[in-house]
């Protein structure tokens, strides 16, 4: 594993940074919420960033996609954490489209992805509920046989993009272990309900009562829907990860700014030394993460058998940087940092809502005890 | 890249038929390293051969000019050798501050006839070098130090004292900052020295530390007359040298703890066991357990970062500002894992000496408390927290 961009993915990466720089201000995000816009993000720039390929990334030529692997979708995915950018890649490209992409049929990958790819659909991946916590394992929704097909009822949580998902990819229980079944927009039985969250990041409750689906919904086999399960979110933690580190980032960069302006006693703040030790501690944290992003990424891409262990590495560490960088940023901007007028703010709250996203700092030390053999 | 794979044949080849017998397999045994000097005790003399070999090939000083003793290889070569020799598991033949420290700086720095003075007596392991830096009064101000040079025509008598002279017991030469001009910015009044300790007026006291005896000494220099033919770089340019030369050291000090995984000799988890109950192969206890994965990832974090470091300047980038977080993340995670491996043990890591206590719990004990230092020493961590604030982060003073 090396970790250092190839000429490649600087070049996606310097692409990424000026497109977000020029076209997703974060005052788009204020803009979003203030309005309490119908949709919670731009399709026009969702069609423009898939237009560049992004979307495509981690999907075969053939389908329409770049063929690409999680190294070069970081770099993309770090450059839209900076301004907090709401487009749907976490829900669409990475859990419902890794999921078809690794369990989906021919004809569901056929139906569903080149859509994706070009940014016309919007998929999602409803496996949280109300009990469940971060345990993907632990699903109350169930299918039942019914006929040719299932019968699915439950309900599921904070289903990201939810409320505009052209469909939905549910994960249920059955006789034989977990499932997921594709459900499609205005199926008879399904009510999904907006949720509205700290971070202003679109969100869903999806209830299921008696929604009927086909046979061949089913993404994968009925029992090897929670390895699936687990080996999609791990992919999309990486790409969470990246997004943290983008946003952890952008926040460190406006307080040393700050620090540098903002004149108390008559001299800028950032020369006391109270708060100079602090900066360097953030910035250590930043940099160790940028490390753990790397080298998650590749590993993936490597298929190392280290991979699930770097992942949690790299979950664990964001997690907690993110918080810490944003939480210092807030005490360190001082009473502006408290007023909504500030952007500081929106960032401390992605932090908390990425950070309890697939699984906490603390779950995922356990899961890399775990992995460690103790 | 052919002429590197004939290279590598033909090291091979030598070592196998020069090396001293006892050697191969000797890497990384109980025996510390050979530091040479006037005063060494061989308790191996296969040792000495080893050294003798070695410094005749050129290869204690592999990349140093073949002029000065050194084997003149290119960085490539070096790597190959040192390849080599760890396939072979043998042990490196000199170690010490002559071939990581002043020898490094009388390269840079020393003339013509310093270099030919000293430098093949480093490659030969003849003479052991100590570092005169600190003072009572000056630590993390290294500026500020008073150890007075007054010019008596062409030499300085040199009267004051140095602290953390490491080894300066077993040394026969020191290299020193004194003050040769009290009157200008403290900075701008500081020469680099070189000291033979045989000189008359040179006194060294060993420092008890709380981990017990350490090679750590206090130097005293009462009226030491020192030639100024010794002086590295020009009289009262001595900071310039000093600051060089304290790169050479703090990136000795985080190579020592920037390897991560490597060579360590338990993990924190197989220590656990033998303190802690597991079921069915997991920790029961969920706190230490916790405490336990959470070093485990900084210091994986960390060697990434280490390796990120290196697979950039390969690629021929700059070394980026991450890499002036080695010392002070490097040592403050040692500190916090004997702290936990201390924790872990309970109280069989209360031993000082004697009955009751395994050898490696008495030496976990000390380990723990010397440790103490690693964020002291080489610039403190506070002083390292400084340098990224100003020089990374671009805090204003």
């Amino acid at each position: 594993m090396q970790l250092v961009l190839t000429e490649d993915q600087e070049f996606i990466a310097k692409t990424a940074e000026d497109f977000v720089a020029e076209r997703s201000p974060i005052s788009r995000v204020r803009e979003l919420r203030d309005n309490a816009d119908a949709t919670g993000f731009s399709r026009e720039l969702w069609k423009e960033m898939a237009d560049l390929g992004w979307a495509g990334i981690p999907f075969a030529e053939e389908l329409g996609g770049a063929d690409l692997g999680m190294a070069e979708f970081v770099t993309v995915l770090e450059a839209l954490g900076r301004t907090l950018a709401p487009e749907p890649f976490l829900s669409t490209v990475l859990l419902a489209g890794q999921a078809l992409r690794l369990g989906g049929s021919e004809s569901q990958q056929k139906e569903w992805l080149p859509g994706l790819i070009a940014g016309e659909k919007i998929l999602a991946l409803a496996y949280q509920e109300r009990s469940s916590r971060y345990d993907l394992g632990s699903v109350e929704t169930e299918a039942k046989p019914r006929g040719d097909g299932f019968l699915l009822a439950g309900e599921k949580i904070q289903v990201l993009d939810g409320h505009v998902a052209d469909a939905i990819i549910v994960s249920a229980s059955t006789s034989g272990g977990i499932g997921l079944f594709l459900v499609r927009k205005g199926a008879p039985g399904l009510e999904i309900t907006r949720q509205t969250r700290v971070d202003c990041r679109n969100a869903a409750i999806v209830k299921l009562e008696g929604v009927s689906v086909a046979k061949s919904d089913l993404v994968g086999e009925i029992g090897a829907g929670g390895d699936l399960l687990e080996e999609v979110v791990d992919l999309a933690t990486v790409g969470l990860c990246a997004e943290m580190l983008g946003a952890m980032s952008e926040a460190l960069d406006q307080t040393l700014e700050h620090l540098k302006t903002r004149v108390q006693f008559d001299v800028p703040i950032g020369s006391f030394q109270a708060l100079k030790h602090r900066a360097a501690d953030m910035f250590i944290e930043v940099e160790l993460c940028r490390s753990a992003v790397m080298a998650a990424a590749r590993a993936v891409d490597e298929e190392s058998e280290d991979a699930r262990k770097l992942i949690s590495l790299a979950k664990a560490r964001c997690s907690e940087a993110f918080v810490l960088v944003t939480n210092e940023a807030v005490q360190m901007f001082g009473g502006v940092g408290m007023t909504d007028e500030y952007d500081i703010g929106f960032y401390m709250k992605r932090a908390r809502a990425a950070e309890m996203t697939f699984g906490d700092a603390a779950w995922h030390r356990d899961r890399w005890a775990r992995l460690s053999g103790y | 890249m052919a002429d590197l794979e004939k290279f590598r044949s033909d090291t091979r080849s030598w070592l196998e038929a020069n090396a001293t017998k006892s050697m191969f397999g000797a890497r990384g045994g109980a025996q510390e390293g050979v530091w040479g000097g006037k005063k060494a005790v061989y308790q191996d003399p296969d040792r000495k051969l080893w050294l003798d070999v070695m410094a005749e090939k050129g290869w204690t000083s592999p990349t140093w000019p073949t002029e000065y003793g050194g084997g003149g290889l290119s960085r490539d070569e070096a790597k190959i050798l040192a390849q080599e020799m760890r396939a072979l598991k043998l042990p490196a033949p000199l170690v010490g501050f002559g071939l990581t420290m002043i020898g490094p700086t009388l390269l840079q720095y020393g003339n013509e006839e310093q270099k030919r003075e000293h430098l093949p007596r480093i490659c030969r392991g003849e003479i052991r070098w100590c570092q005169g830096y600190s003072e009572p009064d000056a630590g993390s101000d290294l500026a500020a130090l008073q150890c007075k040079a007054v010019d008596d025509g062409d030499h300085f008598l040199i009267t004051g004292t140095k602290v953390w002279t490491s080894y300066a017991d077993l040394s026969d030469w020191i290299f020193s900052l004194v003050r040769s001009d009290p009157n200008v910015k403290k900075q701008a009044g500081i020469t680099f020295i070189l000291i033979d300790m045989e000189s008359p007026g040179v006194t060294v006291r060993p420092i008890q530390l709380i981990s017990g005896a350490s090679p750590f000494c206090e130097t005293h220099f009462e009226n030491v007359r020192v030639p100024k033919a010794n002086v590295v770089g020009k009289i009262n340019g001595g900071w310039t040298v000093a600051k060089a030369l304290l790169g050479h050291e703090r990136n000795m000090i985080a190579d020592t703890f920037g390897g991560g995984a490597g060579g360590r000799r338990k993990t924190l988890a197989e220590h656990a066991r033998q303190y802690l109950l597991s079921v069915d192969g997991k920790l029961s206890d969920p706190v230490f357990r916790d405490e336990i994965a959470r070093i485990e990832l900084d210091a994986r974090a960390f060697a990434l970062t280490v390796q990120r470091t290196r697979d950039g300047a390969k690629a021929g980038h700059k070394p980026g500002p991450e890499s002036s977080l080695f010392k002070v993340y490097g040592t403050e995670l040692n500190m916090r894992r004997q702290e936990l491996m201390v924790r872990i043990a309970g109280p069989q890591a209360l031993g000082w000496e004697g009955e009751g206590f395994e050898d490696d719990e008495l030496s976990l004990t000390r380990d723990w408390l010397r440790s103490r230092g690693n964020a002291l020493e080489g610039g403190s961590s506070e002083i390292q927290r400084n340098i990224i604030a100003k020089r990374v982060l671009g805090l204003p003073d």
